[in-house]
């Protein structure tokens, strides 16, 4: 009976630890001779096991998507919007505003005359989309009409705007061919942040650039008189501002908006900085004609055959858009149009002709920049600008680095380790070190199963459990020595060292992966991997150190008829 | 069999007063160094990017120009308190760490544009040694802006407490919450000590830092359940023997394990403090001074504030048993007459 029980004991162990060893160093294809070298080990262990940024080198960005701005933007146009509702449909209004800030969004208008503010806001609930109680609460308030965003419909914007954007960064990723980049959102849903890691990238700074663009297209109508007097740009905003006539302030259907003209580049091509103009305003009408979600496709070409550092984009129109944009420029003819790209008019031009379904965008671009913007363009504008909170980029010789310090590390710890408890529980040390070393190749192989990456951090955990590993064995040895002390014979010593240690073995176990739960929970990325080691090799530990230390008890008390001393 | 630490009997609780003494000073002193230094217009702790925001450029260079000569190209480009760290087991890398300041500054274009002066950054394709016209190569970048500074002190703090009472939770489920709870306040004791050792020693409290001072709280909890458990069996194997007996006791007998066991430990972690390179230096730091305070407190703090507090519960239940002279009901707990029975005990217990 017992016999039959260490037997089975010693098959468990047997495959447990071929299938340990197979996962770590076994080669995931028909093996080859080169495969059973030393180096075609180290590559075979370098491909099974899936390294963190910080040790294959690349990079690891989290930026937030500014929802508060995504809000603003939709409670300035609503604003703009009900207004020009309100007038169209022939009410007199006194004035008007957007009022957002401190998690507040809310539009305001106010009637000339306040007895006809429930016309007035029918007519505005009319055209836009402010009549849904779930998004906007309304409210009167002496004589003026006031829709609040409710605080369920801003998170669901928010939210919905996140998404949106996770979406759009996502076909930019694509599109500039990065290879197995992870994309997700990142911490709480209401942080609105995006975590992107990139193997292998060691410079962010062209993507960083690309995704933060947020390629709002315009097209808008310039207000001045037609060709053939020169489009009416202002030297100064205010210059800008006070020619609308209106005391200062900016109509709700006017927008005052920089033009930073293009500069001719010298014969030579070279840029001289000191050539460029100074920035000047224009007043454009709003809403603009069409927008960018109009669009179907744009593409980066040379302003000139042959040039290779003057770049423009082209553009074309959906076939809405296009009906839309060739119905305006008919009825316009030598007015100007402007090409607004993120409120910052770009070009300026006037209508020869009607035009339906195509522009384009110059304006002093290399060719990067301007197949960076076309491809902004053609992946959509996000709807929110966003900002980078974190970036952590490693090179591949950093990483190497680590890798090798890492390794070192935890070879020596090892080796310490050992040479004590060879030395200081002679034979029973070596049932350790068993124990110890075979927890070392299972937790790689756990680190495999479970698709987890190993870490920088993560080498520390491994190297943290071989000693927390080899503190269950000497619990246990130290147990029955004590046993063995007090009298017992050497196999109920061994029988009661393994009962009774087994208990705080447990629980300081689960103390251990409390604690480790919560750094996972916690942490990102490396520290994670921290986490992840420390939790399997714990788990695994149970495995080693208690199952097959006893088996190995057990097989060299069998051994004998009669037990007469134990190398402990 | 060679034996160290066979068959100690040694007094730990009778020194009780002085274990707590030297830990209150050590606290003390962290806490002193902390206030000092904040209120000498300073920082409490030297926090990295990580929580404090900013970035930490690492450049590799041919030949590195010394720490004085970078420091005046930086300043040359405006960057002035940035900080240039020698990297101690590579010496032609260096650590610049430049102060967060406002949104949208790019501290790593920054940092490029003042190493410039040294010569041609290798492009981002090559090794530096593999190209022979450039003279230095940015090779790692942290940065890290104000939003995810605060966001990661505030969550940092937020789980060591999480993480302290998940284990008041399971030890006082597994034992009794006295037990818990003096657990609870060593390891507390101990997370307070390293991190004064921070503060005095203005060493760098980066991520890895809170991660290894997690690490230190399970570790710490490791120990004191060795004696727990060990308390826990005397118990009832030893009915007649006081409390305080039982606890002498049970250091006494896993003292040799507890020894052996954190000398392990503080190899493995020492050998990572000496080879695990720059990056990990700041985790094994917090790591070799919490196994030391880890192991002592389960010792010197836990052991005594359990035995304390199971003393003074046992008492206010006898005097509530007498006063009544009825059976208690439930709510209040009988008392345990064999912990304290003899008037041997009472003399050694602090009631």
């Amino acid at each position: 009976m017992k016999k039959k029980n260490l037997l089975t004991r010693i098959i468990i162990i047997a495959v447990v630890t071929i299938v340990g060893f197979y996962l770590v160093i076994g080669p995931r294809h028909r093996p080859s001779w080169r495969d059973f070298t030393w180096s075609g080990i180290k590559q075979t262990l370098a491909s099974n096991i899936h390294l963190g940024l910080d040790l294959q080198g690349g990079s690891h960005l989290v930026m937030r998507v500014k929802t508060e701005e995504f809000l603003r933007r939709l409670t300035e146009e609503d604003n703009v919007a009900a207004q020009n509702a309100a007038r169209d449909a022939g009410y007199e209004i006194k004035g008007g505003r957007a009022e957002t800030g401190n998690g507040n969004y809310r539009l305001i208008v106010e009637p000339a005359d306040p007895s006809k503010a429930k016309e007035v806001k029918e007519a505005i609930e009319k055209k836009v989309e402010l009549g849904d109680t779930s998004v906007w609460s309304y409210s009167e308030s002496s004589g003026q009409l006031v829709w609040s965003m409710t605080p369920s419909a801003q998170r669901t914007l928010a939210d919905n705007a996140t998404t949106q954007a996770l979406n759009i960064i996502e076909s930019r990723i694509n599109a500039l061919g990065i290879a197995e980049p992870t994309l997700q959102t990142h911490g709480a849903q209401s942080s609105h942040q995006i975590l992107l890691q990139m193997p292998g990238v060691q410079d962010p700074e062209r993507v960083k650039d690309i995704l933060k663009g947020e390629s709002r297209l315009e097209l808008v109508h310039v207000i001045g008189p037609p060709n053939p007097s020169p489009a009416t740009t202002y030297p100064t905003e205010a210059d800008a501002i006070a020619s609308l006539n209106s005391a200062g302030t900016i109509p709700p259907n006017r927008k005052v908006l920089p033009y930073a003209e293009r500069m001719e580049l010298s014969a030579t091509g070279s840029k001289d900085p000191n050539q460029q103009k100074p920035k000047q305003w224009v007043v454009v009408e709003t809403p603009a004609i069409i927008d960018g979600s109009e669009l179907r496709n744009a593409t980066a070409i040379p302003t000139q055959a042959g040039r290779s550092d003057d770049y423009e984009i082209n553009f074309s129109l959906k076939k809405s858009g296009a009906d839309k944009f060739g119905r305006w420029t008919g009825a316009h003819i030598n007015e100007y149009m402007g090409v607004v790209l993120n409120d910052e008019v770009k070009s300026i031009a006037f209508i020869k002709s009607q035009i339906f379904d195509s522009g384009q965008i110059s304006g002093r671009f290399t060719k990067q920049s301007s197949e960076d913007l076309a491809l902004t363009l053609r992946s959509g504008a996000l709807p929110a600008p966003i900002e980078y909170l974190e970036e952590r980029t490693v090179g591949p010789s950093l990483g190497q680095d680590s890798i090798r310090a890492g390794v070192r590390a935890s070879v020596v710890g090892l080796a310490l380790v050992v040479v004590f408890m060879l030395f200081y529980y002679r034979g029973s040390g070596v049932n350790a070190v068993v124990a110890l070393v075979l927890n070392m190749v299972l937790m790689l192989a756990g680190l495999i199963v479970f698709g987890a990456t190993l870490t920088l951090p993560g080498i520390a955990g491994i190297i943290l459990t071989i000693g927390m590993a080899v503190d269950s064995n000497v619990l246990i040895f130290e147990r029955i020595r004590e046993e063995l002390r007090s009298g017992k014979t050497i196999p109920s010593a061994v029988d009661l060292g393994f009962k009774r240690a087994f208990i705080t073995i447990i629980d300081t176990h689960v103390t251990t992966v409390i604690s480790s739960l919560f750094l996972f929970v916690f942490g990102t990325g490396p520290i994670r991997g921290f986490a992840v080691t420390l939790v399997i090799g714990l788990l695994i530990n149970l495995f080693s150190a208690v199952y097959v230390s006893r088996t190995i008890f057990m097989w060299e008390l069998s051994r004998k008829k009669k037990v007469e001393s134990l190398s402990i | 069999m060679f034996q160290i630490l066979h068959g100690v009997n040694i007094d730990w609780l009778g020194n009780r007063l002085w274990f707590i003494g030297i830990s209150v000073l050590l606290m003390l002193a962290g806490l002193g160094s902390a206030i000092i230094k904040q209120a000498t217009g300073g920082q409490a702790f030297n926090l990295g990017v990580d929580f404090k925001g900013g970035t930490v450029v690492t450049a590799r260079f041919k030949q590195r120009p010394n720490d004085d000569a970078i420091r005046v190209a930086l300043v040359d480009k405006g960057i002035r308190d940035a900080v240039v760290q020698p990297v101690t087991d590579r010496p032609d890398t260096v650590l610049i760490k430049v102060p967060l300041e406002g949104e949208g500054q790019d501290g790593r274009s920054r940092v490029r544009e003042a190493l410039s002066q040294f010569g041609k950054e290798a492009p981002p394709t090559q090794e530096l040694e593999a190209d022979q016209n450039s003279a230095y190569k940015i090779v790692g970048t942290d940065a890290v802006g104000a939003i995810a500074g605060a966001q990661l002190r505030n969550k940092a703090i937020a789980v060591t407490l999480a993480a302290l009472v998940g284990i008041l939770i399971y030890i006082g489920a597994r034992f009794e919450w006295t037990y818990g709870a003096a657990a609870v306040i060593a390891v507390f004791h101990d997370v307070l000590v390293t991190l004064g050792f921070f503060s005095i020693f203005h060493i760098e409290v980066s991520l890895n830092v809170i991660a290894a001072l997690l690490t230190l709280v399970g570790f710490s909890v490791n120990d004191t359940i060795v004696v727990f458990d060990r308390i826990r069996e005397n118990r009832k194997l030893h009915r007649r023997d006081s409390l305080y007996k039982i606890t002498n006791d049970a250091i006494n007998q896993t003292l040799s394990r507890t020894v052996i066991t954190s000398g392990l430990v503080f190899l493995s972690v020492f050998a990572m403090v000496l080879f695990g390179g720059e990056v990990l230096r700041g985790f094994s730091l917090a790591l070799l001074i919490g196994v030391i305070f880890g192991t002592y407190s389960s010792i010197a703090i836990a052991s005594p504030i359990m035995v304390w507090w199971e003393q003074r519960l046992e008492a206010a239940n006898r005097t509530a048993a007498l006063s009544f002279n009825q059976p208690i009901r439930g709510g209040v707990r009988a008392p345990r007459v064999n912990a304290t029975g003899s008037t041997k005990s009472t003399k050694q217990s602090y009631s």
